[in-house]
């Protein structure tokens, strides 16, 4: 790990612990935690290090001190304090989690989270309480529309976005003329499909159905039968992690690969080709990253993140690596006066990103805008094809209800 | 330990908890209010639990049913009334416990507990999987209850103090109410009922009827720890019917001590201080300790459930028993 | 739906159904004959399911990670018979909850730390690899039929031991009176910790054979727990027999569900709702029998 900034456990801190202890029993009473004037920028972290997204959580993690060590371990010369917190990909506890860093911890900026249900809880609280929030990861797209504010900036995607991307590819290739959709129903898989469906219908597309499975259900044979049996031009689906890696190792395994090429967003393949061997050869995804992008910046980030980290980076150590890179960009023009937050937030709003993923910038809701790559699986890799759709905005419907 | 040594223990807990709002930060008296409903929750978990014997693995059910009735009757934007959106919302956990209470209370034993837990999650993935209220994202209270009666507002749901109060309020309430329904006549008949159904039914007692009633008050009671938190967070999602939380719930009566209404206020501090307590471990060399927090929690549940029968209440009663018996000793 | 179809969309039910049957016979042989609930089931097959990706990349063969993979899935049961289980016989149901609620924590972090948090995958066995074809444009997976053999052989094992062997004559003899086999010189305590081990083996070997065709991943155990509860309720507690014919029930109705169309009053049901069929089944049919298709009458 790299070890940047000097971390401090909310926890226990036993004497945090004791304390909280004494006063079940009505014994004892908290001093408020006093902030000395010039002090470290406490920075949040709550993302899932236990559960399903432990993995993009460390990730994560790993991204932002990547940039953290890049930038001398310190941002604008201001020390940062690391406050972390497991949020367990729990939505029920989220707002509990939330409140803990933001009232407690009084934290002066959160980096979080993974799962949309989670950082939609978290967005409940800094909305209210103005603390600086970066979302690394959950592309619901509430985040950057109706729940918008001043204070929150997304780094990462938005579901609409990367499912937009596809449609426009599939919209251009005459062979592709109609379309079953397979996803979760859930709220992401309903933005994915949607995205989809706005770019390809305008194109002159068909979807001839739309299959839908229970969340987080696994059982896909009854589907594939259905898609078999439509005999679509083509497949979009969407699932993540483990349920991805099943449903392209079921769909090769039923034969359908061979006669209907199956497509969706970058995250069918990404983190899930080792466990699904060849399974998904030639899985087309459209994704704001892949890792063999030839860029500079994108190979000097990969060789730091695998030296400091011995591990490879993927999509969501970028997040985690931009989310630094986009604080830096505001501290700087506020010379790490972080209590100038009005200047802070129009600082990072129009912050231009040197990221690994190529250039981005943030929308007036503070989603990001930036290419859209075509990605084919060959082997164990994703291989970018080229770039899908340039500089892609977030969904309009969204960007017209955030008000701020 | 006595009831009415437990009494006073609480009435000395309540008073101390009842000034915290005076000298405690805003996060800490938020965590009172959570621990405070929880212990509520844990309480009319413990009536089936501890009393009648009925071990229900979904109780989150209901706590989640009132959750989403205020849920749905908030209307964007606006604020719904206190003094009709909540005893609707008890109603409507009363009413799903007596429609699951119908088809659950004839199973028995591991049936029971088995069948509980199968009508919590299929209500689970009822909200979860349609769009009422949200989905599996769940639906934000954006504008909390008003309770105001004419042009009076007795108190401001805004205000975290006065939510802080209203649960302690509600707290006593059913601390009472239990107490109180456990003395009858009608509370005999559970205990009754829990130590050998058979002879109560062949007494004459309709046990069927009995524990009906029981799991409806207990679900109408947990209906009333959803509502209370619902107001508290803001937010309603479905993993407040899930079974993580009807695990938890069981895992805090239980640990407190069952059959005493005392242990589960106990057991449910305990437990949130444990999550707590558990994620702040520090790092010793090389090992995270806190990063593996559910490790630890874990093991604690394995040796609380093999080493703590009566669980924290009877291990502290057995304790003073302990030390009487030594101070008795030197005059015998 | 095409009657071809019609007769794939079968053939997927009853494939689900048999690999649920695997999965939740553990369970219910467990409860039946030693009355212990062990909510921490699922778990153990997602235990069997890293066993089969780790013990394979180590060995190099799924063919001896299996019989490895079973012969360690034995031993961790026996051992957690002796550390934990057996203390609780005597105890009520709750704890049985109690403590495998807190080993479900427990074997996630420890899968955790073991095995780290990313999404693994197994080969299927070069010998399995080929596929049927069923219509022009599907086709169906060997494995997947070998799967359902292994599953109705392992059916047919537990009635062969429990009906005709002496051991199975010792099991049933101690799920109904525990004091007169004892007093007949039979060691229970032997029987039980054999019984455990291979309860929790049979949900470990469910995982190991399901893993080349399913992915390894965290928290894939919490997926079948539930569902197999709902086996083990419809079936009748301790009735293997009920287990199966709930299992194929459920991997039936699981799977038209998910394809049929269905609206009452113009408010669409089926497949929006499909998540919950298994569960109306289960009141449906508790409501005419409460224990179970096939289990003691209470």
């Amino acid at each position: 790990m790299g070890d940047n900034g000097s971390e401090k456990r909310p926890e226990l801190s036993r004497r945090g612990f004791l304390k909280a202890g004494a006063a079940v029993a009505g014994v004892a009473g908290i001093p408020a935690i006093a902030r000395a004037q010039g002090a470290k920028m406490k920075i949040g972290l709550m993302l899932p290090y236990t559960g399903a997204f432990a993995a993009p959580g460390i990730a994560i993690e790993n991204g932002f001190r990547l940039a953290l060590q890049e930038a001398g371990g310190k941002f604008a010369g201001r020390d940062i304090e690391f406050i972390k917190i497991d949020d367990e990909s729990e939505p029920s506890k989220a707002t509990d989690n939330i409140n803990r860093l933001v009232t407690r911890d009084k934290v002066d900026l959160v980096l979080g989270t993974v799962h949309s249900g989670v950082a939609a809880g978290m967005i409940r609280v800094t909305k209210e309480s103005g603390v600086l929030h970066i979302i690394p990861n959950a592309g619901f797209g509430p985040a950057t529309g109706a729940l918008c504010a001043p204070n929150i900036f997304r780094t990462s995607f938005s579901n609409w976005q990367s499912g937009f991307a596809m449609g426009v590819v599939m919209s251009k290739r005459p062979a592709v003329k109609n379309v079953v959709t397979i996803a979760w129903r859930y709220a992401a898989g309903e933005e994915f499909v949607k995205g989809f469906k706005d770019a390809y219908l305008k194109g002159g597309g068909k979807v001839t159905k739309e299959l839908w499975l229970p969340f987080p259900n696994v059982e896909f044979q009854a589907l594939l039968t259905e898609i078999a049996a439509i005999k679509p031009d083509a497949a979009y689906a969407f699932f993540a992690g483990g349920g991805a890696a099943k449903f392209v190792k079921d769909y090769n395994q039923a034969g359908l690969s061979k006669s209907v090429p199956l497509v969706g967003p970058g995250f069918l393949t990404e983190g899930v080709l080792d466990a699904v061997g060849g399974a998904a050869e030639g899985v087309e995804t459209t994704l704001h990253y892949g890792d063999g992008l030839e860029t500079p910046k994108n190979k000097a980030f990969r060789l730091g993140y695998a030296k400091t980290f011995k591990l490879q980076p993927d999509v969501y150590a970028v997040a985690g690596y931009d989310s630094g890179l986009l604080l830096e960009a505001g501290l700087k023009a506020v010379k790490g006066d972080f209590g100038r937050k009005a200047d802070l937030i129009k600082a990072m709003e129009n912050a231009k990103i040197d990221s690994p993923r190529g250039p981005m910038r943030l929308s007036k809701a503070h989603n990001p805008i930036h290419d859209h790559y075509l990605r084919k699986v060959v082997g164990n890799e994703n291989r970018v094809a080229g770039i899908a759709v340039k500089a892609l905005d977030d969904d309009p419907a969204m960007m017209a209800a955030c008000k701020m | 330990m006595t009831s009415r040594a437990n009494a006073i223990l609480l009435a000395v807990a309540v008073l101390g908890l009842a000034a915290t709002p005076f000298f405690a930060e805003k996060f800490y008296v938020q965590f009172f209010a959570k621990l405070l409903i929880m212990g509520i929750f844990a309480m009319s978990l413990d009536l089936l639990l501890g009393y009648t014997g009925l071990v229900s693995f979904g109780h989150a059910a209901f706590y989640g049913a009132s959750a989403y009735t205020l849920a749905i009757l908030t209307p964007q934007y606006q604020a719904a009334n206190f003094w009709t959106s909540f005893p609707i919302a008890i109603a409507v956990s009363a009413t799903l416990a007596l429609v699951i209470g119908f088809f659950v209370v004839r199973t028995h034993g591991i049936y029971f507990i088995m069948v509980t837990l199968a009508f919590a999650q299929m209500l689970f993935f009822l909200f979860h999987d349609t769009k009422i209220a949200g989905g599996n994202d769940g639906i934000y209270i954006d504008v909390r209850p008003v309770a105001k009666i004419g042009d009076w507002q007795p108190f401001n749901l805004d205000n975290f103090v006065h939510v802080f109060y209203l649960v302690l309020v509600f707290f006593v309430i059913v601390y009472v109410l239990l107490r109180v329904i456990l003395a009858s006549p009608f509370g005999r008949v559970l205990v009754g009922i829990k130590a050998n159904e058979a002879r109560m039914r062949s007494l004459g007692f309709p046990t069927f009827r009995y524990k009906l009633v029981a799991f409806v008050i207990a679900g109408a009671i947990a209906g009333v720890a959803g509502y209370l938190s619902s107001i508290q967070f803001g937010v309603v999602n479905p993993e407040m019917m899930g079974w993580h939380l009807s695990g938890a719930v069981m895992m805090m009566v239980i640990l407190g001590g069952m059959g005493t209404l005392t242990g589960p206020i106990i057991g449910a501090a305990v437990w949130m201080l444990l999550e707590l307590g558990l994620q702040g471990l520090p790092k010793v060399g090389s090992v995270d300790l806190g990063k593996h927090w559910q490790l630890w929690m874990g093991s604690f549940i394995v040796l609380a459930s093999l080493l703590l029968p009566n669980g924290l209440l009877g291990l502290g009663a057995s304790l003073l028993r302990r030390i009487g018996k030594q101070r008795g000793k030197p005059d015998a | 739906m095409e009657f071809s179809t019609f007769l794939i969309q079968l053939l997927n039910g009853v494939q689900y159904g048999l690999l649920l049957f695997l999965v939740s016979s553990g369970l219910t042989l467990v409860f039946g004959i030693m009355g212990i609930i062990n909510i921490a089931h699922g778990s153990f097959y997602m235990v069997g399911a890293y066993l089969a990706w780790s013990l394979t990349g180590a060995i190099g063969n799924f063919w001896l990670a299996l019989p490895a993979g079973i012969v360690i899935s034995v031993l961790i049961g026996m051992l957690l018979e002796w550390l934990v289980i057996r203390w609780l016989y005597h105890r009520d149901h709750l704890y049985q909850v109690l403590l495998t609620y807190g080993l479900i924590l427990v074997v996630e972090e420890l899968r955790s730390v073991l095995w780290g948090d990313d999404v693994r995958g197994v080969d299927i066995p070069k010998i399995l690899s080929a596929s049927i074809p069923l219509t022009e444009n599907q086709s169906y997976p060997v494995y997947r039929l070998w799967i359902s053999a292994v599953c109705l052989l392992v059916a047919g094992l537990m009635y062969w031991v429990i009906q005709k062997t002496r051991l199975g004559m010792m099991i049933r003899a101690g799920a109904s009176n525990r004091e007169m086999v004892q007093s007949l010189g039979i060691n229970i305590q032997v029987v039980y910790r054999v019984v455990f081990a291979a309860g929790l083996t049979l949900a470990a070997l469910a995982g190991m054979i399901a893993a080349p065709v399913s992915a390894v991943f965290p928290g894939m155990g919490n997926h079948v727990l539930i569902v197999c509860f709902v086996v083990v309720v419809i079936g009748g507690m301790g009735s293997v027999k009920g287990a199966l014919i709930a299992s194929l029930l459920i991997g039936l109705v699981d799977t038209f569900g998910k394809v049929v169309t269905l609206a009452i009053g113009g408010f669409k049901v089926l497949p929006e709702l499909s998540s919950m069929t298994v569960y109306v089944l289960m009141a449906a049919i508790l409501l005419w029998r409460p224990e179970g298709l096939f289990g003691k009458r209470l």
